[in-house]
């Protein structure tokens, strides 16, 4: 429903896609043809009745169902986040739990640089630097396009900077919060070798942090954020098809788009209280 | 009665410079506090040199931003003035204009935006979740719920298909990302406003006869500020990196003026000739970001109790 506000009620949508110079006369016949003269709430049910089928009109630019457009854009982005989400934890949880052990050591200043940097730099820019380096400069990668995993890497460093800090930062602080704790040093008494309580006591424990951060980072991506990385690398996932339908005024296309992804946002969270249950038992009291 | 009885105090004591001038000692604490935290004075020194080069923009910029100099166009940065030619410490842009020049007056915009859009997102969340916190029952439902609902909702995608709608400018970039941002602030209004209204002295207030107004904004609201700084000022770190990702797709500011993002966007085509004028544009967003963050990290651990005792002792996450 906010689609359809948003989309009809703030413009005039025949005006927005049609060309500047297009007459008046075009643009009554247009509007005709789109049924953008019918009343308002007439306009809202049919998109309504069409979006709960799934059916939000053809692209105006490509002649296909809108749909099919953005579903055929998802691997790319899934692929995309996926990539960068693992990256993102597979060296943030091993530098996070290093820095932990060793608060204020060299590594753990490192590790607070590294995860400051990654929040701070913006990704777009962080994308374009690393073209100009591994790209331009010395060849390793290419610049843009889909399709190998050569074209893989960049994009995914760039898109796993902002989460990567993020999830050093959490990983390092509930670690240390556990390390502190009587269990830990029950089990340090035991006699447990340093690795077991590190690993399957305190990362355990610390784990519910991590993971729902970790979950939100990517439902963040999904959301919209790749966009920027999908622009710069010319990524042909859904962030880079909502920007070309933005500039070209396709409104199905936006439509299915912010529709597509609102209805991925919900699945998400859905996942992440499901996931809950499963790592916490005290979720699961009354089940 | 209340005043004799402070009339009668104040009489007997001698009162010490602390207790004649409160704020004093409240600055003359936060200015320690501040010089004792290494990396809290880097970013109060970051953010300061930011708001006034922003602020003396027309006059510390040695070019002006918009003028064109074909000739000299994609300079590289240099330092000396050897050659006898005009000195761009940072080079040039496509079209020969000062880079130094371009990002002090970028630095403006993404400043007004940040502060502007907190003033009004952060307004209108905070109202909103004292009232939701504070009547609750059906009311809280409604406003929860909105929050809920739009918060589900993919923020950038909407942001850009708005701006698409109404037309990219300055006022409708400060709309648009104060329609995204306004939820954090009533969440975490309503959540201390739960905690405030089961209060014994709030219980008071509204004993004395306290108005719903006079409660939610003389008795509540002041002690909530400190979170809510914060929370305003991490904000604004994300709202400076908003502004410039819209700037960037071309969905924000539009030229010839000068934007950190949109800087970045316009140098992407020279890619492979002028990193310059990509690389400083981009520094810029993430040092005024860096400076922001730190800030903010800093003002949780001096305004939270429990944070400033674990600093104090210096030890973390005691047992």
């Amino acid at each position: 429903m906010v689609v359809f506000v948003v989309t009809h009620a703030l413009g005039d949508p025949a005006r927005l896609m049609l060309p500047l110079e297009a007459t008046e006369e075009e643009v009554d016949a247009f509007r005709h043809a789109m049924g953008f003269d019918d009343p308002l709430y007439e306009q809202f049910f049919r998109f309504a009745k069409g979006a709960i089928r799934g059916d939000f009109g053809d692209s105006l630019w490509q002649r296909v169902p809108a749909l099919s457009l953005v579903i055929e854009r998802m691997p790319a982005s899934f692929l995309l986040s996926l990539t960068a989400i693992v990256l993102a934890i597979g060296i943030s949880i091993p530098l996070g739990i290093f820095a932990s052990l060793r608060p204020r050591s060299l590594l753990d200043q490192f590790c607070t640089a590294l995860s400051l940097t990654g929040i701070c730099v913006p990704a777009f820019w962080l994308g374009i630097m690393l073209i100009i380096l591994f790209a331009v400069k010395y060849r390793l990668f290419y610049t843009s396009g889909y399709g190998t995993w050569r074209h893989l890497v960049l994009p995914a460093i760039a898109l796993a900077a902002l989460p990567l800090g993020r999830i050093t930062q959490i990983v390092r602080s509930s670690m240390m919060d556990e390390l502190h704790r009587q269990y830990i040093k029950t089990a340090r008494g035991k006699g447990l070798a340093e690795r077991t309580v590190i690993l399957r006591h305190a990362l355990k424990n610390a784990a519910i942090p991590i993971v729902t951060l970790a979950a939100w980072e990517l439902t963040r991506m999904l959301a919209g954020y790749t966009v920027m990385v999908e622009a710069v690398f010319a990524w042909p996932g859904f962030g880079l098809l909502a920007v070309q339908a933005i500039e070209r005024h396709d409104l199905p296309v936006i439509q299915a788009d912010v529709f597509v992804v609102a209805l991925i946002v919900v699945v998400m969270n859905i996942s992440i209280d499901l996931l809950y249950g499963s790592l916490d038992p005290r979720v699961r009291i009354r089940g | 009665m209340a005043n004799s009885a402070m009339e009668a105090l104040t009489g007997e004591v001698a009162l010490t410079w602390q207790d004649r001038f409160p704020f004093l000692q409240g600055m003359a604490r936060f200015l320690r506090d501040l010089i004792g935290d290494k990396m809290a004075l880097i970013g109060a020194i970051i953010v300061l040199l930011v708001i006034l080069s922003a602020i003396t923009a027309p006059y510390i910029a040695p070019y002006d931003p918009t003028t064109q100099d074909i000739r000299n166009r994609l300079q590289p940065p240099t330092w000396s003035s050897a050659t006898g030619a005009q000195v761009h410490l940072l080079g040039t842009d496509q079209l020969g204009r000062d880079l130094l020049s371009r990002i002090i007056h970028g630095g403006r915009v993404s400043l007004a935006v940040a502060l502007t859009v907190t003033a009004v997102a952060g307004g209108f969340g905070i109202f909103w979740g004292l009232v939701s916190g504070y009547f609750g029952g059906r009311v809280d439902d409604i406003i929860m719920r909105i929050v809920d609902v739009q918060t589900a909702f993919p923020g950038l995608l909407l942001a850009m298909a708005i701006i698409t709608m109404i037309g990219p400018n300055i006022q409708n970039i400060i709309i648009v990302l104060s329609i995204n941002g306004w939820m954090v602030y009533a969440r975490i209004a309503r959540g201390i406003m739960l905690a405030l209204r089961e209060m014994e002295y709030m219980q008071a207030a509204r004993a004395i006869g306290c108005g719903h107004l006079r409660m939610i904004f003389r008795h509540a609201l002041p002690n909530m500020v400190s979170p809510l700084i914060t929370l305003a000022t991490l904000e604004m770190a994300r709202i400076i990196l908003a502004e410039a990702s819209l700037s960037f797709l071309g969905m924000g500011i539009q030229p010839p003026q000068a934007s950190w993002g949109l800087m970045v966007a316009e140098g992407h085509k020279y890619i492979t000739v002028a990193w310059w004028v990509i690389a400083f544009p981009g520094l810029a967003i993430a040092i005024t970001v860096f400076g922001v963050n730190l800030v903010a990290a800093w003002l949780r651990t001096v305004t939270d109790p429990e944070q400033r005792i674990k600093r104090i002792a210096g030890v973390s996450g005691a047992s």
